[in-house]
């Protein structure tokens, strides 16, 4: 009884299954059709970023870890990662607290509403980071609109210090960062059954409570999502610290072009953008513990 | 644009001779790869220098432009692959490039026009090309007719307040630190780094900004931003001319040049010489005023007569303008000592 089992067995697996060679002619195609792709991403992403990696560890034409352990041990590029970290945290914060109303209204009110603050969040989208920078520069600057209303209006004597600094360089990056807390919110928001918060109404919760402890709960995915979408892309911020951050908001991305341009060290630069690259890494491995990471960059 | 026309007539004129004669070298002669900064800087040397200098030379010039030349030189200079030839840029980069085996010395026997020069216009890598200065400039209407006038009014907050804006970069604003500070011009160099960046740390909490371009330079002048900075006169003229209230004095300011110098194993060295040396002849060198405000490189071109006394006043290289300036040392800033003090300006900025 056993051996035949055996043998039946052995026939099954040995006999052409047609539905399966058609399945594995279909692999094969789809092999080829994903080639291209595969081939752009080796040539333009993973041969230059090797050769940066490489790069990174030679100093004076030698093998040295002397470009990380400047990182690691002077001042400036500690001060440096600081304040990168302090405004990404700054400006995820920011975005969350200004991006979370939006998204909310945007999943209960009705889809004519819902289309037109979505339209409202991804217009200024469209319109490059260099021109949205020197838009706040002119609102913001000395002689500038807000300025002059403030002082028209007799809020403040003087002019106040709102470009050319890190406070500047908040303002315009949590604008420019701001639908990629948005959109995934409102992806998440929509998901979320509206019987669920109707039932907690109807057993007597208030809409505080309801919203605290039915919907709110129930948007953290989103809001896991879109933190790290602005976190991460804050950290590599440098048209707009460059342009509206007067010289002293100095990012990581800037110290990068700052040691090629005024240092010619491209280990040096390599080295940071690693660093840079390694944290990145960190914070999506992190993430994707808690929340896959389809979620995040909107597959699913 | 011009340079096609060019290109074309010489691609039917090299065709024919290949042609009749059967030596195909000959396409490959008779033209150079010219590297400068871009933007109307390019332009205006395009119609004043290196047209006349093509048709002249009966040569094809492929033009490039590097705002920060230095990272393609050593790039090029490294792997031992150069494309460029000629290049317009600080002489900083053709000595330090000179020093690291990546720019060709200047065999000055075959640069005639360069004799005449004064020995500080030259090294032993390159020659001036053309002048600019970093100057004090100010919005007269902040000041009603006391404007500041040297270094140390501009250190000066309880006299002169206002917004100030300087360079966001080492070379120059250290000179301007050690003239408000007392230094005499003959004294200058070696700069004292020292006492340079204990005088710009008095003044730090007093920039409002601290420009990366020169096109944002001239935002801040232009819109009010801030009432007084150092900036290149060639922006300030413009912004001038456009109507802004802005002005400059070339008290104290400091005198820049860009040279001209070629790359290691350029791949047309001899036509790149004879360029060279075509470039700042005096003929050639005095249209550049004509059309943007920066001196020639070569003083003679004062002497014959094509800039108009009144232009050539408003130069930084008017040998008059000169006298009241300081000549950067590119010397200086290639030494070993030059580069640790450009090393120091991250951490300043960053404390």
């Amino acid at each position: 009884m056993k051996a035949t089992a055996i043998h039946d067995r052995y026939a099954a697996a040995n006999a052409i299954d047609p539905s399966l060679r058609h399945r594995r002619r279909e692999h094969v195609l789809m092999m080829m059709l994903m080639s291209p792709a595969v081939l752009v991403v080796f040539a333009l992403l993973i041969v230059p970023l090797s050769w940066l990696i490489m790069q990174s560890f030679y100093a004076d034409g030698a093998l040295s870890l002397e470009h990380y352990r400047r990182i690691f041990t002077e001042g400036i590029y500690w001060n440096t990662f600081f304040l990168t970290f302090r405004i990404s945290v700054i400006v995820t914060l920011l975005a969350l607290l200004m991006g979370y109303p939006v998204a909310y209204a945007a999943s209960i009110l009705p889809q004519r509403w819902a289309m037109l603050i979505l339209a409202l969040v991804i217009l200024p989208f469209w319109t490059s980071v260099l021109v949205r920078a020197y838009a706040w520069l002119i609102l913001l600057q000395r002689s500038g609109v807000v300025n002059q209303t403030l002082i028209a209006s007799g809020l403040t004597d003087s002019p106040l210090a709102l470009m050319h600094n890190e406070l500047g360089t908040i303002i315009a990056t949590v604008h420019i960062l701001l639908p990629f807390m948005v959109l995934p919110l409102y992806a998440t928001m929509q998901k979320i059954p509206q019987d669920l918060v109707q039932a907690g109404a109807s057993l007597g919760g208030s809409p505080l409570h309801v919203f605290m402890r039915v919907f709110f709960p129930l948007s953290l995915s989103g809001v896991l999502a879109g933190m790290t979408l602005v976190f991460v892309l804050c950290l590599g911020f440098y048209i707009t610290p460059e342009l509206v951050g007067g010289g002293r908001t100095v990012m990581a991305s800037m110290l990068v072009s700052r040691n090629i341009q005024l240092y010619s060290d491209w280990g040096a630069a390599s080295a940071v953008s690693v660093v840079l690259l390694i944290c990145v890494l960190a914070i999506f491995y992190v993430v994707s513990r808690l929340v896959p990471l389809e979620r995040i960059l909107g597959a699913k | 644009m011009k340079q096609t026309h060019g290109l074309k007539t010489l691609m039917v004129t090299s065709v024919a001779l290949a042609g009749t004669v059967g030596v195909s070298h000959t396409m490959a002669a008779g033209q150079i790869t010219f590297v400068s900064q871009g933007g109307a800087y390019q332009e205006a040397q395009t119609v004043a220098i290196l047209d006349p200098v093509a048709e002249a030379l009966n040569i094809t010039i492929h033009q490039e432009s590097a705002p920060d030349a230095w990272p393609m030189i050593r790039t090029q200079g490294t792997t031992g692959q150069a494309v460029w030839d000629v290049v317009d840029t600080p002489p900083l980069n053709c000595v330090r490039g000179g020093n690291q085996d990546l720019i060709e010395p200047l065999d000055f026997s075959r640069v005639p026009n360069a004799e005449s020069m004064p020995e500080e216009y030259k090294t032993p890598y390159s020659v001036a090309y053309e002048f600019y200065s970093s100057v004090l400039a100010y919005n007269p209407d902040a000041f009603n007719g006391n404007p500041p006038e040297t270094w140390a009014d501009f250190w000066n907050v309880e006299e002169f307040p206002g917004n100030r804006a300087l360079r966001n970069h080492p070379l120059g604003t250290l000179e301007a630190a050690l003239l408000a500070d007392g230094v005499t011009p003959d004294e200058l160099y070696p700069l004292d780094v020292d006492r340079a960046f204990e005088k710009l740390e008095e003044i730090k909490p007093h920039i409002s900004t601290w420009w990366t371009s020169g096109g944002q330079s001239a935002q801040l002048l232009y819109d009010g931003e801030v009432d007084m900075l150092m900036m290149w006169n060639g922006r300030v003229s413009a912004i001038m001319n456009e109507g802004a209230n802005a002005d400059f004095t070339y008290n104290e300011g400091i005198l820049q040049n860009t040279h001209l110098c070629i790359i290691k194993g350029a791949p047309n060295l001899d036509m790149a010489v004879e360029f060279l040396n075509a470039a700042i002849d005096p003929q050639y060198q005095a249209n550049l005023p004509l059309h943007i405000d920066y001196g020639p490189g070569n003083p003679a071109a004062f002497d014959i007569g094509k800039i108009p006394e009144e232009r050539a006043r408003e130069l930084p290289s008017y040998p008059e303008n000169a006298e009241r300036q300081v000549l950067m040392s590119y010397e200086w800033w290639s030494s070993a000592e030059g580069e640790q003090a450009e090393r120091r300006w991250l951490e300043f900025m960053q404390q």
